[in-house]
């Protein structure tokens, strides 16, 4: 039985989904990672693989002329420390891009973009 | 106190790591890119990592009197940086062949492996990374029963990484692609090996096995759902085929001189890769491309270990962080 203690832990550290460590991967976003919305959404929200460090993770959503349209900082949500939103000034139709660059609780930094379109019918 | 909490996360962070560009990155990831660690070909990127095992089975063809064999490979890499930039990698193998040269079922171990790799540039923007590396094979580390040479091998090499993230948007369903690649000199110490045998008459013989020099390449092309899924559009994948990323990986040996030029060996091998938190499962088919290589499609797997992520604080980091 004895052996069994370290191969119980290798198999909680590996394949345990609360461990608070590795590098963050954005998991889903709100509105959908390159979808088209009928109705502009007043807030963009991100969710990560892992718990992020509010301090050194931003996120920013731009139109297409490079201008901010968000109502920044980024906050991390203090419920789930997974997930980072920011809210948005009223959007017109068009395509706009979210930018983000987060730091995992293990000081792993990883960055990314995506797009998502507001239609012009409604 | 949350602006004191913040203060101290902010000092001890910036205390382990000097700046922001100096975070921890490694784990094959250039800007959005996360390349994963490919089966067969080396990967171009320097990261701490365990490659444990890695299993080939494969059927050697007949070479001249020695029959076909089938060939049970297990192996191990353990690879550390010592700089964010530099990293070394130790290597082994297990073989079996059924049969080995002497028409006995042979095993043991092969040479060890040492690698030392720089990776010199990296463009997150166009997530690219190239690197060069420098391998030894200690000659006689291995049982020589078993298929390991007595002699030592050098190997140099340039490897490089390409995500296609920069692509026009027009082209958004190709950004998932990337393309890693390796194109090294396989350059034995000794050009022949004095092979002693008695003939019939009892007399000694005296045969030359020629150990040509060779120029090793090969690429992996590769579909990351993951990229689509994050970076390209979320097309709704469940969480277990969101991780995939299929591939191919071509693997061709030129052997260049020594009377073996032109007797190209190689392998083309169709896979795929499931990438999760703190590691890696592979699975590829090994399709030889002439009968010089086999006749038959052989297999290989791998778990992999991303110990940054298993161990952040520890053996998961550069030993200096300069």
């Amino acid at each position: 039985m004895k052996t069994l203690g370290p191969a119980v832990a290798l198999a909680a550290l590996l394949f345990g989904s609360s461990a608070a460590w590795s590098h963050a991967f954005l998991e889903r976003a709100e509105p959908r990672v390159g979808s088209t919305v009928k109705s502009p959404p007043s807030q963009v929200r991100a969710w990560f693989t892992q718990e992020l460090e509010p301090a050194f993770s931003t996120l920013e959503v731009v139109n297409q002329s490079g201008k901010r349209v968000d109502r920044g900082p980024a906050q991390v949500d203090a419920a789930s420390r997974a997930l980072l939103q920011v809210p948005l000034n009223p959007l017109s139709p068009g395509t706009y891009r979210v930018k983000w660059r987060v730091l995992s609780v293990d000081t792993h930094v990883t960055e990314g973009d995506f797009t998502f379109t507001v239609s012009t019918s409604p | 106190m949350r602006s004191r909490r913040l203060a101290a996360t902010a000092a001890a962070v910036l205390l382990a790591f000097g700046s922001w560009p100096a975070q921890a990155i490694a784990h094959g990831l250039a800007g959005k890119r996360f390349f994963p660690s490919t089966l067969t070909i080396d990967d171009p990127f320097v990261s701490d990592e365990l490659s444990l095992p890695t299993f080939l089975l494969f059927k050697e063809p007949s070479d001249g009197e020695a029959p076909s064999s089938k060939t049970a490979n297990i192996s191990g890499e353990f690879s550390k940086r010592i700089f964010p930039n530099l990293g070394l990698t130790l290597a082994g193998e297990w073989n079996n062949l059924d049969p080995a040269p002497n028409d006995r079922t042979e095993s043991g171990f092969g040479n060890l492996e040492m690698t030392l790799k720089y990776q010199f540039f990296t463009s997150a923007a166009h997530e690219t990374i190239l690197s060069a590396a420098f391998g030894w094979e200690a000659g006689g580390t291995g049982r020589k029963k078993a298929g390991a040479e007595s002699f030592d091998v050098f190997k140099p090499a340039l490897l490089f990484g390409k995500g296609m993230g920069d692509l026009p948007d027009v082209l958004n369903w190709l950004k998932p692609f990337a393309v890693t690649g390796i194109v090294e000199g396989v350059l034995p110490s000794r050009s022949g090996n004095k092979i002693y045998t008695l003939n019939d008459d009892g007399d000694l013989e005296v045969d030359i096995e020629k150990n040509p020099n060779v120029l090793h390449w090969g690429f992996a092309v590769m579909y990351s759902l993951p990229y689509l899924q994050s970076f390209v559009k979320d097309v709704g994948l469940p969480a277990v085929i969101r991780q995939l990323i299929p591939l191919v990986e071509i693997d061709i040996n030129n052997p260049l001189d020594r009377g073996f030029a032109g007797k190209t060996t190689g392998t083309v091998n169709p896979g795929i890769i499931w990438a999760g938190k703190y590691f890696q499962l592979g699975l590829e088919a090994v399709v030889p491309i002439n009968e010089r290589t086999g006749k038959v499609i052989g297999v290989r797997g791998q778990i992999h270990f991303f110990l940054d992520d298993i161990f952040p604080t520890t053996i998961g980091r550069p030993l200096f962080n300069w």
